[in-house]
């Protein structure tokens, strides 16, 4: 059962049991109580699941991921230049 | 063909053609029915003629209502066909302690939609029945129309020909699943239910070789590409990437589990071109909807089968949609 | 730099990033000893892969063997039946998620039993049924629990609100099923015709969000005791892509190690809270049948003793059949799920049993196995 979705926490309701969240401009209503309480705050990334939310997204933890993606383009990147480079040279002493 | 009829045998997708196939067209054979158009072409090319049902719940949504849908329905089925939509018959089937206010809102968007499409109501009928034998309105607009450009066919597509699409994709379903109960959405986002043919006008005008036409109702965009591809024994290429869908529809599909190209469209419609004549067609669609796009090509990869092209290099099978649309939860 | 929202969804899904983990698996591949069949357990798992054509990115030498991990798709046809049989009371409301509609039983589905009348009806929430048992006082609202650990404290909440409302009108049908024990089921199973299955897997990508509640620390002994290295991971393709680089490290580095790749939302303890409100509500039965698997041991769940009044499966106990029912005789699923076999090697695949008509577990939802080799089959 892993259908989950990342959502931007926008209103919480005053006894915190339900709040509100934003999914691309599409906004419902999701239930606070799998998480303790004072847990969530507005502005918070959060995963929804069947009306539910079910964790917080760590943006740390995100931010690191998307790092490593880049780092990792940026590699690819370089050997394909390098690469290209070896392919496309004439030079007799080069070893 | 199961001993009863299910909720899937609407779906405009497989269990609906099995159904049409096996008990209607079994029984009403001729050679103007199978052609399986979105009209039929009749007296010699000159006419289109279609009927359509509309019986959709809620009756009022964001940017419609079942009587805009029930004009538009049936004169864009006219239009596909390259007909202008000239007479409609209206019947309707009213259950027992319906609004009288809430009908006449119906009937106003309906005569609002048929001044759009140049078209009158000359006929009609009206039942009411007991309360729970409809669920509030069903509504039925049969329309004839002159063909003003003859031709338009699913069974015309060559390798090589350019599809594109008019507008971005799935915005009446997404609009109808988050009005429904029980889906508890605030959303800006509103159906594309629009009278489309002001735009196939345009075409014809702009003098565009059209090669076939279709609006994508249910099913989706897929069902359209899949019925091209079987009925012209072609395969069509869709680049992924290049499918237009707009942010809120997005949303109402990661949050429910739906593919955009599934959802249901009311004024959204795939056209088939030579090569030569997608830009201009573009153009020309351009004037109404900017995001008006060149989705793919027809190949014979597959013949009968609809391939979308990823951007990062795999292919995977668009299949025409089967079983009830409902939210997938794994 | 603040993340936005779109981050959290594009960059996963970014096609470069895609290409360029499809490279280094390459590269990282060419160093391996065996080729490796790597289990992905969850539905969702399968659903990313195939929708995004990830096996055409990999090299031979790494393959998937699809795991059972649909709840809905793994629910005994007696089960389903008991579905059936509760809709079709007079008076009751069966209420449950939106793809265990369409799964057949014996008499058929429960769509099926729409069609003949039955209020059979399919919400996004299970939250929803306080609002349909207010709505209709006088029925009952039985309330046909599906899912893995992910699903299971949403449960856990409606229960909750029903005793603290003092709900006389609403009532569970458990078939909740944990993760850890039908892996565990695949690699180590014995039986009491067959000493031990056997079985192909090599190492286990961990489903997403069972992970996020109960946290990575549940499949610990997958490591130490069964020698099979598991990467949690997230289920957009970026995630996937990552996570299978990160298994075949582990192969190339002779490593053996619990890793989580999704660690933006999973961590090694969970989601705390929900595990305290399962086991407030829950205890564990010691024998659930999987549909294509049968017994899996301790992978069950059911109400505690003192909350039998809110079971249907005690309330309703006179009319609910008890017979298990075998699975198909040429269904070999068992052996599909354990990796000896492909869907393509049944012998009524795409025949008899095909999504319209599915008889095995793997066939019966979209994320089966044989339901994606149907649909995506030429191209894989």
């Amino acid at each position: 059962m892993c259908l989950s979705i990342p959502s931007k926490v926008v209103k919480i309701s005053e006894d915190d049991t339900m709040c509100t969240v934003d999914t691309m401009g599409i906004q419902r209503d999701a239930n606070l109580m799998m998480m303790d309480n004072g847990d969530v705050k507005i502005g918070d990334y959060v995963l929804l699941h069947i009306g539910f939310v079910m964790n917080k997204i760590d943006e740390d933890e995100a931010l690191a991921s998307i790092e490593t993606y880049k780092e990792i383009l940026e590699l690819m990147d370089e050997e394909e230049r390098r690469q290209k480079i070896l392919e496309g040279d004439n030079c007799a002493n080069r070893t | 063909m199961n001993k009863t009829i299910t909720i899937a045998h609407g779906n405009g997708g497989q269990e609906n053609s099995e159904l049409i196939g096996q008990i209607f067209y079994k029984h009403f054979q001729n050679d103007i029915l199978v052609k399986s158009e979105d009209a039929a072409v009749i007296e010699n090319g000159k006419l289109a003629f279609t009927t359509d049902s509309f019986t959709v719940s809620p009756l009022f949504f964001n940017g419609g209502d079942i009587g805009k849908l029930a004009i538009c329905g049936t004169c864009n089925d006219l239009a596909m066909m390259g007909a202008k939509p000239k007479y409609l018959t209206c019947s309707v089937i009213i259950e027992e302690g319906f609004s009288s206010r809430e009908l006449e809102k119906v009937v106003r968007s309906m005569k609002k939609e048929l001044q759009i499409n140049g078209a009158i109501v000359v006929s009609g009928d009206t039942k009411v029945v007991p309360k729970g034998s409809v669920d509030k309105l069903f509504i039925n607009t049969t329309g004839i129309g002159e063909i003003e450009y003859p031709n338009i066919s699913a069974s015309n597509l060559k390798e090589g020909m350019s599809i594109l699409v008019n507008r971005d994709v799935g915005c009446h379903g997404a609009t109808i699943f988050a009005a429904r109960e029980g889906i508890d959405l605030t959303t800006t986002l509103k159906t594309d239910c629009a009278s489309l043919y002001p735009e196939i006008k345009a075409l014809i005008d702009a003098n565009i070789p059209i090669i076939a036409l279709r609006d994508a109702t249910r099913g989706g965009v897929a069902a359209v590409l899949n019925e091209w591809a079987k009925a012209s024994d072609i395969c069509i290429e869709i680049e992924e990437d290049k499918i237009p869908i707009q942010d809120e529809v997005k949303g109402i599909c990661e949050m429910l589990g739906f593919e955009a190209v599934n959802l249901a469209n009311e004024g959204t419609f795939l056209l088939a071109v030579d090569k030569k004549d997608e830009d201009r067609a573009l153009e020309v669609l351009r004037n109404t909807h900017q995001n008006a796009t060149i989705l793919g090509t027809v190949t014979n990869l597959h013949n009968q089968k609809v391939i979308l092209n990823s951007a990062w290099g795999t292919k995977r099978f668009l299949d025409l949609p089967s079983g009830e649309l409902l939210p997938r939860i794994c | 730099m603040p993340i936005e929202l779109k981050n959290l969804y594009d960059d996963f899904r970014d096609g470069d990033t895609i290409k360029a983990y499809a490279k280094i698996i390459s590269k990282d591949a060419k160093k391996l000893k065996n080729p490796i069949n790597i289990m992905e357990v969850c539905g969702g798992h399968t659903h990313t892969i195939m929708k995004f054509g990830l096996p055409q990115l990999l090299p031979s030498n790494i393959n998937f063997i699809h795991g059972p991990g649909c709840p809905v798709c793994i629910m005994p046809k007696e089960r389903i039946d008991h579905a059936y049989v509760l809709a079709m009371q007079e008076d009751t409301i069966l209420v449950t998620l939106g793809d265990m509609i369409k799964v057949p039983g014996s008499n058929g589905s429960l769509q099926q039993a729409r069609s003949k009348g039955a209020d059979v009806r399919f919400v996004y929430s299970p939250m929803e049924c306080l609002k349909i048992a207010e709505e209709n006082p006088d029925k009952k609202v039985i309330y046909f629990a599906i899912g893995f650990e992910t699903t299971t404290p949403m449960s856990a909440v409606l229960i909750d609100q029903v005793i603290k409302k003092d709900i006389k009108n609403i009532l569970f049908h458990i078939n909740h099923v944990t993760v850890p024990e039908v892996m565990k089921e695949l690699i180590d199973s014995r039986d009491i015709h067959v000493d031990s299955y056997n079985n192909k897997i090599d190492a286990f990508l961990g489903p997403s969000h069972v992970s996020v509640i109960s946290g990575a620390k549940i499949y610990q002994d997958f490591p130490t005791i069964y020698k099979r290295p598991v990467v949690v991971s997230g289920f957009e393709p970026v995630d996937v892509m990552q996570g299978i680089s990160m298994i075949v490290k582990q192969f190339i580095e002779d490593r053996c190690e619990l890793e989580i790749q999704y660690k933006r939302v999973v961590t090694y303890e969970g989601n705390l809270n929900s595990q305290k409100l399962i086991n407030r509500y829950f205890d564990k039965v010691n024998l659930f049948r999987w549909r294509g698997l049968g017994n899996v041991p301790d992978s069950g769940l059911k109400l505690k003793d003192q909350f039998l009044q809110y079971d249907a499966e005690v309330v309703y106990k006179d009319i609910l059949p008890i017979a298990e029912i075998e699975d198909h005789k040429l269904c070999i699923c068992g052996d599909i799920l354990r990796g000896m076999a492909k869907p393509t090697e049944c012998t009524i695949f795409g025949t008899a049993c095909k999504p319209t008509s599915p008889i095995g577990s793997c066939m019966v939802s979209s994320e089966g196995a044989c339901a994606a080799y149907y649909k995506y089959g030429n191209l894989i």
